[in-house]
C-alpha cells in the first residue's frame, strides 16, 4: 500500500504542485508560459518592476500567465534593506492581485545570499500588515525558526547560491530545519537539475522554488517537464522511505538453490 | 507642471487625477500600482487623488522573475 501525501498548502491554500517555478530570464513570454505548462506548478513567482512609461507597446507577462489560474507570487528581488523589500511588497500588494509577498533581502551583490537579520526584521512588519510571507533564507535552521516565530508562512533556505545550480550544498541543515519549523519549508535557490530537485525532496522538504535550473537550462520546456518528474519522485521516494545505507553488499538473489 | 514618473520628468496639466494619468500614458490601471510621495495608493482612489506640481510617482508592474 503506497503512503498517502498530506495536500500542500501555503498560506491558506492547497497547491496542486510541489514545484513553484519563476518567470525570469526566458527568451521570450510564449515559451515562459510552455515552460510553467511543462513544470505542471499552479504557483509563479514575479518581479516588480517600474512600467517603462516611453515604450508602452510591450507585452504583459500576466497576458500570459493568467492570475486567475497561478497563484502569483511577487518576489522583492534586488532589494538590499528592510525598507526597500517592505516598500516593493506594499505596492505588489497594491496592484491588487495577491498578499502573498517571497521576501527577498539581499546581503551582497556577488554572492546574492540573503541579508538574514534584515529579512527578519521585514518578515515582522509585513506579518503585521497581513502578509504571507515567503522568506528566502540561509540554511540556518536558528533563523528559520525565529521566521516562523515571526509568522512567516513558510520557510525557503537555498540550496546554494541563487542561479548557481550547485545543488544542495548542506543536506544535513536542511534536515535540521525540517526538524525546527512546522510551517512548510521550500528549498529556493540554486537546484541545477532534475536530480538536484529529486534529493530536496527526498530530504522531506515540502516544496521546491526554481527558475533558473528551467529557464537556463539548453531547452527550457524539456528542463521543466524534468523537474516536474524529479519533484514527483523525490517526494514519492520520501514518502516510500528509503532503505538503510549498509558498508557492505547483501545479495539480491536467493543463497539456497544453486546449482551443484 | 511637472511631476516626475518612474524618474522621468513629464509636464501634465493642473487638476489630473492618477487615472487620467495613466490614460494619457496608455497604461491600463489593471495590474498595476502607484505610490505617490513615498505613500501607495488604494486603487480605488485612482480616480479621485489630483497630482500636484512636482509630485513623484512611482507606477509598477509584474514582470518576470524569480
Amino acid at each position: 500500500m503506497s503512503q498517502e501525501d498530506q495536500p500542500f498548502i501555503v498560506g491558506g491554500v492547497t497547491l496542486k504542485s510541489r514545484l513553484i517555478v519563476g518567470t525570469g530570464k526566458y527568451k521570450s513570454f510564449e515559451e515562459n508560459k510552455q515552460a510553467v505548462i511543462a513544470s505542471g506548478a499552479d504557483c509563479v513567482t514575479v518581479a516588480v518592476r517600474r512600467v517603462n512609461i516611453l515604450d508602452r507597446t510591450s507585452e504583459n507577462l500576466l497576458d500570459y500567465i493568467d492570475p486567475a489560474i497561478y497563484k502569483i507570487l511577487p518576489n522583492t528581488a534586488g532589494c538590499y534593506t528592510a525598507d526597500e523589500a517592505i516598500r516593493t511588497a506594499r505596492l505588489a500588494r497594491a496592484a491588487g492581485i495577491t498578499n502573498w509577498v517571497k521576501l527577498e533581502v539581499i546581503g551582497d551583490p556577488k554572492t546574492l545570499l540573503p541579508d538574514n537579520e534584515a529579512t527578519l526584521e521585514a518578515t515582522r512588519v509585513l506579518v503585521k500588515e497581513g502578509f504571507v510571507v515567503f522568506p528566502y533564507v540561509s540554511d540556518d535552521p536558528i533563523m528559520a525558526k525565529k521566521l516562523e516565530d515571526a509568522g512567516a508562512a513558510v520557510v525557503m533556505p537555498l540550496a546554494s547560491p541563487i542561479g548557481s545550480g550547485l545543488g544542495i550544498q548542506n543536506p544535513y541543515n536542511i534536515r535540521l530545519i525540517l526538524e525546527a519549523v512546522s510551517i512548510p519549508v521550500i528549498v529556493d535557490a540554486g537546484v541545477g537539475t532534475a536530480s538536484d530537485a529529486a534529493v530536496a525532496m527526498e530530504l522531506g522538504c515540502h516544496g521546491i522554488l526554481m527558475n533558473t535550473a528551467i529557464a537556463g537550462a539548453k531547452h527550457p520546456i524539456q528542463m521543466a517537464e524534468a523537474m516536474c518528474y524529479g519533484v514527483k519522485a523525490g517526494r514519492a521516494a520520501f514518502l516510500a522511505g528509503r532503505m538503510p545505507k549498509k558498508r557492505y553488499a547483501q545479495a539480491s538473489s536467493p543463497i539456497e538453490g544453486m546449482i551443484e | 507642471m511637472n511631476i516626475v514618473v518612474n524618474g522621468e520628468m513629464l509636464e501634465v496639466s493642473e487638476g489630473v487625477t492618477l487615472l487620467a494619468l495613466l490614460s494619457q500614458l496608455n497604461i491600463a490601471p489593471a495590474h498595476v500600482a502607484i505610490e505617490l510621495n513615498l505613500s501607495v495608493i488604494d486603487k480605488s482612489q485612482f480616480d479621485q487623488v489630483l497630482l500636484k506640481d512636482s509630485d513623484k510617482m512611482e507606477i509598477i508592474r509584474f514582470v518576470g522573475g524569480g
